[in-house]
C-alpha cells in the first residue's frame, strides 16, 4: 500500500520535473529566436517565403469559415434582437463579436491546425532525416535559418488573418441580416461605426491576434525542434501542437480579455 | 603535434549520462590520408564522428582538429572550423524542399558572396565530379539512393574542406553504387588535397580504398593499421570482422541470463 502510495508521488513528480524542464528549454528556445532574429531579419526573403506558406496559404480556410461564421452571426443575432425589437443593431452585434473575439479566436485556432502543425511536421521530418544536424554542421544556425523565419511568419500572418476573418464575417453577417431578411441596411451599417470604437475593439483584437500568433508560432516551431526524430515522436509532436496551441489560445484569451475590458 | 596531423585524439571518452560510448581512445588522422574507422554497430564510431565536428562534448581527454582543442572552442570558432569541414551523412540529408543545384550551391550561398554566374559555375564542376551535372534539375525525391548520395557527397566538397567526414556511405547501396561511391571518395580526397575520415562497418571496400584503418569495438580501439595489415591480421576480432564470421570476440548472442534460468521463471512470455 505504502510502496503504491510512493510510487505514485515518484510518477508525479517525475512529470512535474519533465514539464518543468520542457518549460524551461521552451523559454531558453523562445530567447534563442530573439538571439538570431537579427541574423534572418537580414535575409528577410526567408521570412517573407514564411509569411507566404503560412499566412497566404491559410487564407482560403480562414476566409471561408469567416464568411459562415458572420453568417450563423447574422442569423442568430437577428433572432435574439428582434425578440427585443432591436434587429437595427444587427450590425453592432457582428461586428462586436467578431473584432473582439471570434475573428482572433476562431482564426487563431484555424492557424493552428492548418499552418501550425504543417510547421510542426516540416521542422520535425527536418531534424528525423537529419537536415538539421547538417545545417549545423555546415556552420550554419538551424535557429537562424529555419526556426525564425516560422516564427515570425507565423507572427506577422495571424494579425492579418485575424482582420480578414473579421471583415469578410462582418460582410457575411451583412449577406444574412441585409440581404436575405432584410434589416435596414443604413441602420446595420450606421449603428455600426457609431458603436465600434477602433482601440477598443479593433485594436484590442489585432492585439489579441498577434499574442495568439506569437503563442501559436512559438509551440509549433519549438514542436518540431523537439521532435524525437521518429515517424511516432514527429506525429506525437503535431497533436501536441494543435493542442496545446488551442488550449495557449483560449487561456491568452481569457487573460487578455480581462486586462482590455476591466471597468467597463 | 605533428604538422602532418590533421587531427589528435588522446585518451578521448564519451558517455550518454551513465552509459559510457567511448572509453580512452587515442588515434592520429594524418593530413593528406584517407583513414577508416570501422566496427560493428553501435561501437561509438559515430560518435567519434560527432566529437570531432563539435556537435558533442567530450567527458575526457583531448581532441585536436588543425592544432586547436574542439572542446575549447566557442559557438563562432566551431563555426569557423566546421566552414573548413565536410560531413556525408548516413542517408545524405539532402534538404528537401530545394533541388539538386540549390543543394550543391547552399554552402556557396550561406557562406560567400560569390555572384549567381560564378556560383553556377562551381555547384555544375561539383555535380560534374560526381557524374550527376546532368541531374542538377532534379529534386531529392526523384534520385536513388546512390544518386542522393553521390549529391550529398557534391555538397560536402562545395567549398573545398579540409577535412571530408563520412558516416556510413555505403550503407543500403547496391554493389555498383557502392564501388562507384568508393572511387570518388578516394579521388576526391587526392584531387582536393583534403584529409578524409571515413566510418564504415563495410569492411571491402573500404579496404581497398584507405590509407590506414582503425577497429573500434566497445569504445575501444582494438585494432589498426594499413589494409595491407589489417588483410594479414591473425587477431580473432579483425578475422571475425573481416570475415563476417557470425561468432567470435563479438558474440551472436545479446547479453542475457542463461536460456534454462529463464524458461523455468516463465519469463519467456513475457
Amino acid at each position: 500500500m505504502l510502496e503504491t502510495a510512493l510510487e505514485a508521488i515518484r510518477s508525479i513528480g517525475h512529470r512535474v520535473n519533465d514539464a518543468l524542464q520542457t518549460l524551461g528549454f521552451a523559454a531558453r528556445f523562445l530567447a534563442m529566436i530573439l538571439l538570431y532574429s537579427g541574423q534572418s531579419f537580414r535575409r528577410l526573403r526567408l521570412t517573407i517565403r514564411e509569411v507566404y506558406f503560412s499566412g497566404f496559404q491559410s487564407l482560403l480556410i480562414i476566409l471561408v469559415s469567416g464568411l459562415f461564421i458572420g453568417m450563423v452571426l447574422g442569423m442568430q443575432g437577428y433572432e435574439t434582437l428582434q425578440r427585443y425589437g432591436s434587429s437595427e443593431a444587427l450590425g453592432v452585434l457582428v461586428a462586436l463579436s467578431l473584432t473582439r473575439e471570434l475573428g482572433p479566436v476562431v482564426s487563431a485556432l484555424l492557424f493552428a491546425s492548418r499552418a501550425g502543425s504543417s510547421i510542426t511536421a516540416e521542422i520535425g521530418l527536418m531534424k528525423a532525416t537529419e537536415q538539421l544536424t547538417a545545417m549545423d554542421m555546415m556552420a550554419v544556425n538551424p535557429i537562424a535559418r529555419v526556426v525564425a523565419p516560422r516564427f515570425w511568419g507565423g507572427v506577422v500572418s495571424m494579425p492579418l488573418l485575424a482582420a480578414m476573418f473579421s471583415a469578410v464575417g462582418v460582410f457575411g453577417g451583412y449577406l444574412v441580416g441585409v440581404v436575405l431578411i432584410g434589416v435596414d441596411e443604413g441602420a446595420f451599417w450606421s449603428q455600426m461605426q457609431g458603436s465600434v470604437d477602433f482601440y477598443l475593439d479593433v485594436w484590442n483584437g489585432i492585439v489579441k491576434s498577434f499574442v495568439f500568433g506569437a503563442a501559436v508560432s512559438l509551440i509549433a516551431v519549438f514542436e518540431g525542434y523537439d521532435a524525437v526524430p521518429t515517424a511516432e515522436g514527429v506525429s506525437s509532436s503535431i497533436k501536441r501542437t494543435v493542442v496545446y496551441s488551442a488550449l495557449a489560445i483560449l487561456a491568452l484569451d481569457l487573460v487578455l480579455t480581462s486586462f482590455m475590458f476591466r471597468g467597463i | 603535434m605533428s604538422a602532418e596531423c590533421l587531427v589528435r585524439i588522446t585518451g578521448v571518452s564519451f558517455a550518454y549520462d551513465d552509459r559510457p560510448i567511448l572509453g580512452g581512445i587515442d588515434m592520429e588522422i594524418p593530413r593528406g590520408k584517407l583513414v577508416a574507422i570501422m566496427g560493428n554497430s553501435g561501437c561509438g564510431k559515430t560518435t567519434l564522428l560527432r566529437l570531432i565536428g563539435g556537435q558533442l562534448k567530450p567527458t575526457g581527454g583531448e581532441l585536436l582538429v588543425d592544432g586547436q582543442s574542439v572542446p575549447r572552442m566557442t559557438h563562432d570558432e566551431l563555426y569557423a572550423m566546421r566552414r573548413r569541414m565536410g560531413m556525408l551523412f548516413q542517408f545524405g540529408a539532402l534538404f528537401t524542399d530545394i533541388s539538386v543545384f540549390d543543394n550543391v550551391a547552399y554552402l556557396m550561398r550561406e557562406h560567400t558572396d560569390l555572384p549567381e554566374e560564378m556560383i553556377r559555375d562551381m555547384v555544375l564542376m561539383k555535380l560534374n565530379a560526381v557524374g550527376l551535372r546532368g541531374a542538377h534539375r532534379l529534386m531529392p525525391a526523384e534520385l536513388s539512393g546512390g544518386m542522393a548520395r553521390r549529391v550529398a557527397l557534391a555538397r560536402a566538397i562545395a567549398l573545398d574542406p579540409m577535412l571530408i567526414m563520412y558516416d556510413e556511405p555505403f550503407a543500403g547501396l547496391d554493389p555498383i553504387s557502392m564501388g562507384v561511391i568508393g572511387q570518388l571518395i578516394r579521388k576526391l580526397n587526392d584531387a582536393l588535397g583534403a584529409t578524409t575520415l571515413l566510418v564504415t562497418h563495410d569492411v571491402q571496400e573500404a579496404l581497398l580504398i584507405a590509407d590506414y584503418v582503425y577497429f573500434v569495438s566497445d569504445g575501444q580501439i582494438v585494432a589498426q593499421g594499413t589494409p595491407e595489415d589489417i588483410r594479414a591480421s591473425t587477431d580473432p576480432f579483425v578475422h571475425q570482422f573481416v570475415f563476417g564470421e557470425a561468432d567470435g570476440p563479438v558474440h551472436f548472442h545479446y547479453p542475457a541470463v542463461p536460456f534454462e534460468e529463464e524458461s523455468m521463471s516463465g519469463m519467456g512470455h513475457a
